[in-house]
């Protein structure tokens, strides 16, 4: 198969990227499509030119490394897919394909196709644990957890942090990020003694990062390549609610005192 | 006249480690803050060991080359984790977990590590569930197990097939809390190119900041290498792209012993090469093999007609099909051990009936298993994995057999450690898969997440305050010493001389090239005259590797070239000392198989008189045969016996 690329070049955070055009020939349609970009940098080693700069690591659609916005949307045009689980197969032959980069205030590109995540592991550290201490922990089975519990707080576990969320929104809000987060530990009882004070770091670290507001698309669940639900969403704002007028009658019954 | 002492303590069996725990020494809190430990790596043994130690008061330096934490390939695993918990009352014990693991390994590992391996799985378990993973539960809301990899218990925890995921990501919630704490400084996108050692002991570290390409200096009181395993050496592995061997390469040079670098685990059922572009091998999950059945057909011409696309493979009649392994295995049919299935595979592809486009591949075919169980049942049972593979392949399992072939995803060789994960180099650490430590010859499934974690959040944390409050006194160490001074001057040149290659070849032709020959020659199964055609092209390729290699772009920017041509380079070493501990081990054991040394019958002949030892290799120089050193093995509480499944 033969495509032509429109690929955006940047060569660090500071300077000023452009598309730039090139073709490939003879790409197998059961190549990935990581592996067609791998066919584009070897001839471009090969002639003096410049390979692109894209991540990506274990290419089974886990670790959440990749990223790329193709043809206008993060991951490509099939759903519940990481890029490096979208084949060439997916294309027509002769297609031109445009490839750019999560774009986000809270990204700031590295180079080309790379940007910074770190945002995301922020907002982990502002509270997407249980402050347990390795040892001293009850046996595994002395708190039961009803199953359907378990099996939602699991659905909202499967995020990989790839950030196609953000880069979905119109907005750049995180929201299904950390509402994935604060679903998973808020739905266990392991993660419900923090649950109220989590939930405010989280939002307050997601503000502070420069990450907008949820725009109600839904278009993060629908470009989400694990099909994490909106309803997470939905659970964190009440979460979040139910917090904030906790902590203000809080406050209003100390003051009274 | 051997250097190695694996200073396992006296006593015992039982008691070998609860005994070391009471004797060793502590650390006051006081001091603990004034004593840093850099870690590096954050997969299951990184981070779960980064964040007990921040948490017990060290400063801590993590490094990874992910942009974070939570991507290390640990997040890969699928099927599970081991634990002794017993919850089925099916009579499993810390004894049978020990047992399974040292006979599983081929009787090639240390009794006394595997049994504290064994002791340790329950607490791991129940940390994990504090921490918020969600395994797996039963309707009452207690937790569920399977049996996993032919063990006669179940005794493995899995969360989906995403247990590795979860299990990661607990231990990146709790290095994020310490992280958020101050006790551990995060250093992401970092590649560590070298060790320093002042006075003979691990002091620091030399690492290159991936986005700016500039040379850092990082000292510390410990070294801890987690950097996880050397599949990537073959190129096509299930390993993720980054994975490599350079942080624990370098301490090799360095002078920490390398033990069984050649021990390489094939599994047999992951999605065949499509074609020369193929950049990365992916797995399924072995479980298919309970009712798959796998073929090749029987006739040549057959062969042919399928290359050709003139017949389906259902066009084939049962007459005119190979079950090889029920022919060969009657007994165990399609569930023989991974080596075995790979090894068979491996055969009947060289004999020239292998399917597929590119003829490297054979069928795993569950029609039987339609007709007999029903479609729902076995779509119950393996629904996701055949979407899996129909998102890759393009082809539904249910309509046409499953394409499968060996591919290479677990090392248990890797830096030599003594009972306290303490490589030859004092104060160098090595955790998880980057040891050698507790699966001999060959992993068992669900125990690699066993001992991950096991390392990094239940043995390092108690070893490292052992040798740690003898260093309570050292002040902390000026980066700008002449041993620093040496060892950053030395990646800066190395650095230099791969990037002045004046050649015209990729990085990645090189690693192909080093790949084949690996493969070819060091791969399923492995003769003397391979071996010796292995090693001479080997050390051609490194030759050509300085002069040949093409490195675009500059050193001092965000340059993935660069990081490849590290990685190559220490691969090409790797591959030659794999070579050669393949060629010393004249014998059959586990994954390592040596054609010269199989039973009439095909089966791999151990030589437990000869080779019942650890080969630890010490780094001579570039262009020096390594040494090797043996570390005998004392079985007392285990008799051996032979593996037989016919």
């Amino acid at each position: 198969m033969n495509f032509t690329l429109k690929i955006w070049r940047q060569k660090n955070v500071t300077a000023k990227g452009e598309m730039v055009s090139y073709d490939v020939s003879g790409i197998s349609p059961d190549s990935s499509f990581f592996e067609m970009l791998d066919t584009l940098n070897q001839k471009l080693i090969t002639t003096d030119g410049d390979p692109v700069a894209f991540d990506h690591d274990c290419r089974e659609g886990i670790c959440g490394t990749c990223s790329l916005y193709i043809n206008g949307r993060p991951h490509g045009p099939v759903k519940g897919v990481t890029t490096c689980q979208l084949h060439m197969r997916a294309f027509k032959d002769g297609d031109t394909i445009f490839i750019e980069p999560w774009r986000a205030k809270a990204f700031p590109i590295v180079r080309d196709l790379v940007v910074d995540r770190s945002a995301l592991d922020k907002i982990i550290q502002a509270g997407g644990y249980v402050s347990v201490n390795t040892g001293g922990v009850p046996d595994a089975n002395t708190i039961p957890v009803p199953k359907e519990k378990s099996d939602s707080a699991f659905d909202a576990a499967t995020c990989i942090g790839c950030g196609a969320c953000v880069a979905a929104c119109s907005n750049a809000a995180a929201m299904l990020f950390i509402g994935a987060k604060v679903s998973h530990l808020a739905l266990l009882p392991q993660g419900r003694v923090e649950a109220a004070k989590r939930v405010q770091n989280m939002v307050a670290c997601m503000d502070e990062l420069g990450f907008g507001n949820c725009s109600n698309t839904y278009a993060c669940e629908s470009d989400c390549p694990k099909g994490i639900s909106v309803a997470n969403i939905a659970r964190m704002n009440r979460e979040f609610l139910g917090a904030k007028l906790f902590s203000e009658k809080e406050k209003v019954i100390k003051e009274s005192l | 006249m051997t250097r190695l002492n694996a200073r396992i303590p006296e006593g015992p069996l039982a008691e070998k480690w609860t005994a070391y725990k009471s004797g060793s020494k502590l650390v006051n809190p006081n001091n603990k803050r004034k004593l840093d430990i850099i870690v590096i790596g954050t997969g299951l043994a990184g981070a779960s060991a980064a964040a007990s130690l921040g948490q017990l008061g060290y400063n801590v330096k993590v490094f990874c080359y992910q942009d974070t934490p939570r991507r290390a390939h640990s997040i890969a695993a699928q099927g599970g984790i081991n634990a002794a918990k017993n919850y089925p009352n099916d009579g499993d014990s810390a004894y049978r977990l020990f047992y399974d693991t040292i006979k599983g390994g081929d009787y090639r590992a240390r009794e006394a590590n595997v049994y504290r391996l064994a002791q340790v799985s329950n607490q791991i378990i129940d940390l994990c569930v504090a921490q918020g993973v969600p395994f797996a539960r039963e309707y009452s809301g207690l937790l569920t197990n399977r049996s996993f990899g032919g063990a006669q218990v179940s005794r493995t925890f899995y969360a989906r097939g995403q247990t590795g995921q979860q299990l990661l990501l607990g231990a990146y919630s709790a290095l994020s809390r310490q992280i958020a704490a101050g006790t551990v400084k995060l250093y992401n996108r970092r590649d560590v190119l070298d060790m320093v050692l002042v006075d003979g002991k691990a002091r620091g570290i030399i690492a290159r900041n991936l986005v700016t390409g500039e040379i850092e200096r990082h000292a510390a009181h410990a070294v801890v290498l987690a950097n996880g395993g050397y599949g990537n050496v073959f190129f096509l592995s299930t390993n993720a792209m980054g994975s490599n061997v350079t942080p624990a390469w370098s301490a090799f040079r360095k002078g920490a012993m390398f033990a069984n670098p050649s021990f390489t685990q094939i599994h047999p059922t992951c999605i065949p090469v499509h074609g020369d572009a193929q950049s990365k091998l992916t797995l399924m999950s072995e479980s298919l093999r309970n009712d798959g059945r796998i073929w090749v057909p029987a006739k040549m011409k057959d062969v042919e007609k399928l290359r050709n696309k003139e017949i389906k493979p259902s066009d084939i009649a049962e007459a005119d099909r190979d079950y090889y392994l029920e022919r060969r295995y009657p007994a165990f049919g399609n569930l023989v051990p991974r080596d075995v299935a790979s090894r068979a595979a491996k055969e009947r592809c060289d004999a020239g009936f292998g399917v597929g486009s590119t003829g490297v591949a054979v069928f795993l075919d569950f029609a039987d298993a339609i007709k007999r169980k029903g479609h729902d049942a076995i779509d119950s049972l393996y629904g996701n994995l055949f979407q899996m593979y129909e998102q890759i392949v393009a082809e539904s399992p249910y309509e046409t057999p499953m394409m499968i072939y060996p591919a290479v995803h677990y090392t248990m060789g890797g830096l030599w450690v003594d009972y306290e994960l303490m490589t030859t180099i004092p104060g160098l650490y090595a955790i998880g898969e980057c040891n050698f430590s507790d699966h001999g010859a060959n992993r068992l499934g669900a125990s690699a997440l066993m001992q991950g974690l096991a390392d990094g959040y239940f043995v390092l944390p108690y070893t490292i305050g052992n040798y740690l409050a003898n260093e309570i006194h050292t002040p902390r160490f000026d980066t700008a010493s002449s041993e620093f001074n040496i060892a950053a001057q030395a990646v800066t040149d190395r650095l230099q001389q791969i990037k002045n290659s004046a050649g015209k070849e990729s990085v990645d032709n090189f690693h192909r090239r080093l790949g084949k020959i690996m493969w070819e020659y060091c791969g399923m199964a492995r003769n003397d005259a391979g071996l010796t055609e292995a090693l001479y092209q080997i050390t051609e390729l490194r030759h050509e590797y300085y002069r040949g290699v093409k490195i675009p772009g500059r050193l001092d920017e965000y340059n993935p070239e660069v990081e490849k041509a590290c990685r190559v380079a220490d691969f090409i070493e790797l591959g030659e000392l794999m070579v050669r501990d393949a060629q010393q081990r004249r014998e059959s054991c586990g994954g390592h198989f040596r054609e010269e040394y199989q039973t009439s019958e095909g089966e791999a002949l151990r030589n437990d008189d000869e080779f019942a030892f650890v080969g630890a290799w010490e780094y001579r120089g570039r262009d020096v045969a390594a040494e090797l050193h043996r570390e005998e093995l004392q079985f007392n509480e285990i008799k051996l016996s032979q593996r037989s499944y016919k």
